[in-house]
């Protein structure tokens, strides 16, 4: 019971964690048909700078300035580089994001050098907030999850309830239409492209001491990323929202579950004894395959819903 | 055909120039041939094949998968258990046939895939595709019976059972081995552009709705191609499998999915033969640069961009945009503007390097405790000097350029001009 309850709540937090990743992934992705390979590359770098200037100024105005630089940089990348390429057809624009990729890495590489940062939480947030079962739950936790939450609440009062949001609405549905109305609708894509830049730093300097600052955080996170953007359906913000929980949920418990297929089998009087590839796949502990099973429910989805969970149209 | 026709003597000398290459290398002295050169010759005939056949999807059929590396790296992990039966003695299959069950094991696992990732297109296959290398690359660390963990794999590929009666136990011979292999394997790709699949594979990539209408499935045909490149990436990997005798997690990993595309892409993909120029040009840059540089990687990465940026063709495309200058003669006139060009692009590539390479020593280079030599010369990374040189030479170069690449597009675009009007007079005197 503990361990569901703490399971629970830890993938909740890293659950938060990878919507903020994933909503500004989904949005970019609804208004310009644009994947972003370079968005975990972006978290990244919210992660460092934020390291950089909380050094320098503290944590909490590292928690502002990070992610308006993550915005501006999301700006150039789009008035530089994608719209140059926009002609080109989507393939290009993928082409471009996953060439950044490279940049990036190596990039953050030669700035910061190849070792971990040591980027931790701060003082006045390095304690735990409650203790269940006498396992203790940090405090910086549940800053994590009020800042996602406040991220969630105003992106969606930005969207829903402002007028800036009601042209986004229209230019991601009808470019031309909103257009031909007077809006600019290249500065709007810049914006959504910004700001889906800006919510990824958000999530690097969140996320940047709940994990490692390390070059391979990039990598690690990237892939996770695209499997809750495929699997809650592409362009769809609820949808994305819903995979990211289940995601993170799953990840945080499949740590913790020690049994493997043959556990399921053994009731029925099957028991294995042989050393092949067979039984080490059945033998394998879910626990250790946890890394697997983002990927495995991915496949799954798309096999039986091809739009993934909440998608509505095809690419 | 009269395209493909002209250029067969271009390929025949290209086979005829790998054939006599190692010999190139040869020690005289030691009687022996160069190992480096002989193991860098071979990963390039193996990285043509996987890029030529990475080139089904993205050129041909303008499919953007980011799983090549898997069918590649299964290629290889199925030839290390096939060469270990064989060695055995439990499967009598001369060598040289063994590639084709890589290619066989690789077309397997792409039926598989395909079947689940040919549903979609455009940016939802790339993500599929993105999720199933990454669910190989993460299944390879864990399943040791057939992976053989973070060690790989290995085996012997001395079996002794060839059709000619070779041993493979020199390079030399497991050169041409790939050689022959890079050719069949090359000349089937090209022969399958031909087919009516081929054909559809283009109309699917440019048109799908109208080859919808046509009567074909386009899924069809994104996953027949799609699994016979799994066939080829394959034969790719065995010939990995048989020149290394180790296959280890590097063969499958995504890293290697990014290299297929990058050889694919900056060779040029909308001609045949552009994926064996990238491919060629990465191996030698990898062998080249890798050792000198440990900034390799920015450097293919800004490669990449500014390609995808200004010349979306590739190399083979900005080489074939010159055939008719050429044709009329007129290819002359180019070179003075070349070199107009190339003298600021040189200045602002060198102040690129120069400022990159700085950085690097700044951080990774001095965790490594290594310096910047330059001309045997210690060059101080904290000096003011160097970072100065390498900034005007990028930014003077660059606004440089961009001058002279205004006079170039002129001097291109009245070529352009004058060949059009003159087309158009031979048009109408035939008329």
């Amino acid at each position: 019971m503990e361990i569901v309850l703490i399971s629970l709540l830890n993938g909740l937090v890293y659950g938060m964690l990878l919507f903020m990743l994933a909503s500004g992934l989904t949005l970019i992705f609804s208004m310009m048909g644009v994947l972003n390979f370079a968005h975990a590359s972006i978290y990244m770098i919210g992660a460092y700078l934020a390291f950089t200037v909380s050094q320098v100024l503290g944590f909490f105005p590292a928690l502002i300035i990070a992610p308006i630089l993550c915005g501006l940089l999301g700006a150039a990348i789009e008035i530089y580089g994608l719209r140059r390429v926009h002609h080109n057809g989507h393939i290009a624009e993928l082409l471009f994001t996953f060439g950044l990729v490279f940049i990036i890495q190596r990039g953050v590489q030669m700035t910061w050098g190849m070792l971990p940062m040591a980027y931790r939480v701060p003082a006045i947030l390095d304690f735990p907030l409650f203790t269940v079962y006498g396992a203790n739950f940090p405090a910086y936790r549940g800053f994590m999850l009020l800042i996602s939450a406040g991220m969630l609440l105003a992106t969606w009062l930005l969207l829903k309830k402002t007028r800036i949001g009601l042209i986004i609405q229209a230019a991601l549905t009808h470019p031309q239409m909103a257009s031909s109305l007077g809006h600019n609708v290249p500065m709007v894509f810049t914006i959504v492209f910004a700001g889906g830049c800006l919510l990824a730093g958000l999530a690097g300097v969140i996320g940047g001491n709940y994990q490692t600052t390390e070059p391979g955080m990039a990598e690690a996170m990237g892939p996770i990323v695209f499997v809750v953007v495929v699997f809650g359906g592409l362009g769809s913000l609820a949808g994305c929202f819903i995979a990211s929980i289940v995601m993170g949920v799953i990840q945080t418990f499949a740590v913790v579950i020690d049994y493997s297929f043959i556990d399921f089998l053994k009731p029925l009087g099957i028991s294995v004894t042989a050393d092949n590839l067979l039984t080490e796949i059945l033998t394998v502990p879910v626990a250790r395959i946890g890394a697997l099973l983002p990927f495995a429910m991915m496949i799954l989805i798309l096999l039986f819903r091809p739009r993934g969970l909440l998608g509505t149209r095809d690419t | 055909m009269n395209g493909a026709f002209g250029k067969s003597w271009l390929w025949i000398a290209a086979v005829a120039f790998a054939l006599l290459l190692p010999w190139c290398f040869y020690d005289f002295h030691t009687a022996r041939h160069s190992g480096f050169m002989l193991s860098m010759l071979s990963q390039m005939g193996m990285m043509i094949i996987l890029a030529l056949s990475y080139n089904m999807l993205l050129g041909q059929a303008g499919l953007f998968s980011l799983c090549h590396a898997t069918f590649f790296g299964i290629g290889g992990y199925a030839t290390v258990h096939f060469l270990n039966a064989a060695g055995d003695g439990d499967l009598p299959l001369p060598m040289e046939i063994i590639p084709l069950l890589g290619g066989f094991s690789g077309l397997g696992l792409a039926i598989i895939f395909g079947y689940m990732a040919t549903k979609q297109r455009a940016t939802a296959f790339a993500m599929i595709t993105l999720g199933i290398g990454e669910l190989m690359a993460t299944a390879a660390l864990m399943f040791h019976h057939f992976f053989g963990g973070e060690g790989g794999v290995s085996t012997n590929r001395m079996i002794d059972h060839s059709l000619f009666g070779l041993t493979y136990a020199s390079g030399v011979q497991v050169y041409y081995l790939i050689l022959a292999w890079t050719l069949i394997a090359t000349l089937a790709m090209f022969f399958l552009t031909k087919t009516p699949l081929g054909r559809m594979a283009n109309a699917t990539r440019d048109n799908f709705e109208r080859a919808q209408f046509m009567g074909y499935d386009p899924r069809v045909v994104r996953f027949l191609q799609f699994s016979l490149s799994g066939l080829f990436a394959g034969i790719g990997g065995a010939l990995y499998a048989i020149t290394y005798e180790i296959v280890t997690f590097d063969a499958l990993a995504g890293p290697l999915s990014a290299n297929a595309l990058l050889m694919a892409y900056i060779g040029g993909t909308t001609v045949f033969g552009g994926p064996v120029l990238g491919a060629v040009l990465i191996t030698l840059l990898q062998s080249g640069v890798s050792l000198m540089s440990n900034s390799w990687l920015v450097y293919v990465g800004v490669l990449f961009i500014s390609m995808v940026i200004f010349a979306p063709s590739g190399i083979a495309g900005l080489i074939m945009g010159h055939k008719p200058i050429l044709r009329a003669g007129k290819l002359g006139q180019l070179v003075v503007p070349y070199i107009r060009v190339l003298v600021p692009g040189l200045l602002l590539v060198l102040g690129f390097v120069g400022l990159v390479e700085l950085t690097s020593f700044l951080t990774i280079g001095a965790a490594q405790g290594k310096t910047l030599v330059l001309g045997g010369n210690k060059i101080d990374v904290h000096a003011t000097m160097p970072w100065l040189v390498s900034a005007i030479a990028l930014f003077g170069g660059g606004a440089w350029l961009r001058i002279e690449a205004r006079h170039f597009r002129r001097v291109w675009d009245g070529l352009m001009a004058d060949l059009k009007s003159a087309d158009g007079k031979a048009e109408r005197v035939l008329a």
